[in-house]
């Protein structure tokens, strides 16, 4: 989903910048807010961090015959809601474009609304949905991780049509072209990140069970 | 023990879904593109299909010097997540079996 250095125009690097600020913003006040009030979630916090950090330096082989990476974000937006995640992911897009030459700086605003603004809210909405029709928090994680990561890559799909629209076919035929290259791939990986949230999520429900307590994740049925 | 075993499975689920298309099962990526290339480099190419004109107007302040470089640094980024959840999971079991 990293759409590289100086491949979008000025103007849409612009526009995705100004529309992921304030996730960002509203991210870092929530992180500060957590922090003074639950100083024994910080731990869990540098957890969902880590997470994001590994899950996003694995590129995995997929049925399309491409290599793509999955995102580690639904963890996080599930443990400390969705803007905390803007704010981890932008730090992890901002490793990735200055030392790996994965990404950039142009391209922050908009691989940051992708990654750390779409995929964190998917995540979190699917999962309270789940929470609150009776599905288990296993299956319900799962969900939420994998369509968060699969419509991270239909977003930068989006974003990619956006500004480059097929002559012939328009904004439509472009966003086929693309959700070719980066939503097909993304399925199986998206199982993947699903399967490896719920194992973390699980090692975390068992041992930290206070601190989920705290910040509310588990839901009334295991109170 | 029964947890064990579930997370067993779970994780190789992940192994048998990464593995099953480095053993044949894909789709053949295109004349043009190299196997197992990169989604994101992918993208690139799709944007000088549509866009022939188009000049990336920014480049990267500094690059992996190889490819080498590159998968230490990757490689480096996995390693320090990994690490710390290993720690805090480790820690917290500890604390956990401390306790009761």
């Amino acid at each position: 989903m990293h759409i590289m250095e100086g491949y979008l125009p000025l103007n849409h690097a612009v526009g995705w910048t100004v529309v992921s600020a304030p996730f960002v913003i509203h991210g870092l006040r929530s992180i500060s807010k957590n922090i003074r009030n639950k100083p024994e979630t910080k731990m869990l916090l540098g957890v969902a961090g880590a997470f994001a950090f590994v899950l996003s330096a694995l590129k995995l082989p997929s049925v399309s015959g491409s290599c793509s990476h999955p995102t580690g974000t639904g963890l996080g937006a599930v443990l400390f809601g969705p803007t905390t995640m803007s704010v981890v992911g932008l730090v992890v897009l901002l490793f990735q474009a200055l030392l790996l030459a994965h990404g950039g700086l142009t391209t922050l605003g908009a691989n940051t609304f992708s990654m750390a603004v779409v995929g964190p809210f998917v995540a979190y909405g699917v999962y309270q949905a789940g929470k609150r029709t009776g599905l288990s928090p296993g299956v319900s994680i799962f969900l939420a991780a994998a369509l968060g990561n699969l419509m991270t890559y239909v977003t930068t799909s989006f974003q990619l049509a956006l500004a480059f629209p097929d002559p012939v076919n328009g904004f439509t035929g472009s966003l086929i072209k693309f959700g070719t290259v980066f939503a097909f791939t993304q399925i199986p990986l998206a199982i993947s990140e699903g399967l490896l949230t719920v194992i973390v999520f699980g090692a975390l429900s068992r041992y930290s069970f206070k601190e989920m307590q705290d910040l509310n994740v588990l839901g009334g049925g295991c109170k | 023990m029964k947890q064990t075993c579930k997370t067993l499975l779970l994780l190789i689920a992940v192994i048998f879904i990464t593995a099953l298309p480095l053993m044949g099962f894909h789709l053949d990526p295109g004349a043009d593109s190299e196997i197992f290339a990169g989604a994101d480099d992918k993208a690139m190419t799709v944007i000088e299909e549509i866009s022939p004109g188009y000049e990336p107007w920014a480049e990267a302040l500094w690059e992996p010097t190889s490819g080498e470089i590159a998968s230490m640094l990757f490689a480096l980024q996995a390693a320090l997540g990994a690490g710390f959840i290993g720690y805090y999971i480790g820690s917290s079991r500890s604390r956990h079996k401390g306790l009761t």
